[in-house]
């Protein structure tokens, strides 16, 4: 105790420099971890943090036995899955073509527009679901209508929402992750390559042979990385997406829309501050997992 | 020198591939600004089309007709934007400063700290008791800025960065008689600009797209950012739509539907002005980080 206020003397100006960041984690991150108390409360506004009645289990038991934990877990898994490795295999083969094709503009002009949605809020991609399918006027009803097929109402069905969901996900990350693959790519050097020319491999040898092999390691570190997270659903994304739209829910619901319905539509504190501890409890079981793995695969890239 | 076949068929792949994908990524922009030059009555009969068949400013016009709506969201956005990345900036790269001396006894133990933070967390409704019920931060502007000042990414993002540069630099600044709060500011900062530039352009993205805080903690419309405002446009335009179809003759269309377009459009086009000046930074920050790992 004595060495650490010897040490805090001696590094006076360090310590307050540090202080305003540690004060905010403390604040916005640290208090609210007691806040997850609520979870074994049936929470009255009137009570408060410790006034409500404390009901041990009740909440999560009730989350499980009505089977909607399980629904909204399978949802964030499985989008999540989804994203991880069609996102990734996208990238990677766009990475590959950009950096086998000869024409510095055409890449250039692509690169940037691929990398474009990365910038643009969800709310635009709300504005683009909205123009795209929208019952009344939506460029695709009435681009079906003209073919002269029959009408279909997107939002009283839950089934195309999976794969516009996705492809709004995969559309957005699609140019970051190029960049990353691709300075990869570049790292690897030109001595691989001319070797094979010499020995006459062609093109698409060499991309089997050379550059595959080598992403390899990067490929399954972002992907184990990913998997950390699995369990953190992408709010922006689903919200502004489906919003409010009951009808599809079944198919579209994911832990995070179901704890901001809790707090925003329903008041139910007590049972979305469970549904919101599982998630964080699950999510850190399972970045410890993948942690341990890494550690044994890529020591050098462990988290921690 | 001849091209050899397999390479035409692999550059043939790969324009295709590249050319298809990158369409795809504009698409929705177009159908957007397309339905934004679009005529109402032309929508309302046929709905939105990729190209429309008549050219109209109606929904331009009926927006800046009264456009202190807009005007005023953008205010509110600007100053969200400059003053959270501003002050967040300044803390990150501090923090990031003092975790990154290896003379620091308690760095591993503090970094630690805020790494912990990703996590573990007590999830979104402890969070936004603890903003509305404790810190009294509903409605108003501090709600918008505080919470996302720091992130514990962009202090470890930072803190890399920073350690790239030589203690001995540090080193002989002590030497020469230089404070630690000297030494951050007239030696550290000025050699960590891509750093910074990165980092602080990631921070910025963030509070010009934000819409999530606005949404849950502000109420008051003359505080609304921008991106909350055109999400309130979108969804509230169909309500305007409704009540007015029952009030008016139905031969006066007011744009609704083309209006949102447009909203999507003025709220947007900043970022798509500033593009090609962010990709550059972004792009070469996000390659530094990588060749690191």
């Amino acid at each position: 105790m004595l060495g650490f206020f010897k040490e805090v003397a001696k590094n006076r100006v360090l310590f307050l420099m540090i202080a305003p960041a540690l004060l905010f984690f403390a604040l916005f991150s640290y208090i609210p971890m007691v806040g997850v108390y609520y979870a074994f409360t049936n929470y009255s506004f009137d009570g408060g943090l410790f006034g409500s009645p404390f009901v041990g289990f009740e909440n999560f038991k009730f989350l499980f036995t009505s089977g909607q934990l399980v629904t909204l877990t399978r949802n964030t898994i499985l989008y999540n899955l989804v994203f991880i490795l069609l996102g990734n295999a996208l990238q990677l083969l766009c990475a590959i073509f950009l950096a086998e094709l000869p024409g510095k503009w055409f890449k250039k002009t692509t690169q940037s527009v691929m990398f474009l949605p990365f910038f643009i809020s969800f709310v635009l991609v709300g504005a683009f679901v909205l123009n795209l399918f929208s019952s009344e006027n939506g460029v695709i009803p009435t681009l079906m209508a003209q073919l002269g097929l029959p009408p279909y109402d997107f939002y009283m069905h839950t089934a195309p929402w999976k794969y516009i969901i996705v492809f709004f996900h995969v559309w957005k990350g699609l140019g970051y992750g190029t960049v990353i693959y691709l300075a990869a790519i570049m790292g690897f050097g030109d001595e691989y390559y001319e070797a094979a020319k010499i020995d006459g491999a062609n093109i698409f040898q060499r991309v089997r042979l050379i550059t595959i092999p080598l992403l390899v390691p990067t490929f399954i570190l972002l992907i184990l990385l990913s998997l950390g997270g699995i369990l953190k659903g992408q709010f922006d994304l689903f919200y502004q997406i489906v919003g409010q739209n009951g009808n599809l829910f079944a198919s579209t619901d994911i832990i995070d829309t179901y704890v901001y319905r809790s707090l925003a539509v329903n008041f139910d504190i007590g049972m979305g501050t469970a549904a919101g501890l599982f998630q964080s409890g699950f999510g850190l079981v399972l970045i410890l997992v993948v942690n341990y793995i890494i550690r044994k695969t890529h020591e050098d890239y462990a988290l921690f | 020198m001849k091209m050899e076949r397999s390479t035409i068929a692999f550059n043939a792949i790969g324009y295709v591939f590249i050319t298809l994908l990158s369409i795809l990524c504009l698409l929705p922009f177009l159908v957007i600004i397309t339905g934004s030059f679009s005529s109402e009555n032309e929508i309302i009969a046929e709905g939105f089309k990729l190209i429309p068949n008549h050219f109209s400013l109606d929904a331009y016009r009926a927006m800046f007709t009264n456009p202190n709506q807009i005007y005023q969201a953008y205010k509110v956005t600007i100053l969200v934007t400059v003053v959270g990345t501003a002050i967040g900036l300044f803390l990150t790269s501090m923090a990031g400063f003092v975790l990154s001396r290896k003379d620091f006894k308690y760095r591993n133990g503090l970094s630690f700290y805020i790494y912990f933070t990703t996590l573990f967390s007590g999830g979104l409704i402890p969070w936004y008791i603890l903003i509305v019920n404790y810190l009294d931060m509903k409605d108003n502007y501090s709600a918008l800025i505080v919470p996302g000042l720091l992130s514990a990414w962009n202090i470890i993002l930072m803190k890399n960065f920073m350690k790239s540069i030589p203690d001995s630099l540090v080193e002989s600044a002590k030497i020469d008689g230089a404070g630690d709060f000297r030494i951050f500011i007239r030696l550290i900062l000025p050699l960590s600009t891509p750093g910074l530039a990165t980092i602080g352009l990631f921070m910025a993205l963030g509070y010009w797209n934000d819409w999530f805080n606005a949404n849950l903690f502000i109420t008051t419309e003359s505080k609304f950012p921008l991106q909350f405002l055109l999400y309130k446009i979108l969804a509230s335009a169909a309500v305007l739509k409704t009540s007015i179809a029952g009030n008016l003759s139905p031969n006066f269309k007011p744009p609704t539907e083309t209006l949102k377009m447009a909203a999507a459009v003025v709220v947007t086009g900043p970022i798509i002005l500033l593009y090609p000046f962010l990709q550059r930074f972004f792009v070469k920050g996000l390659t530094i980080g990588a060749v690191k790992g």
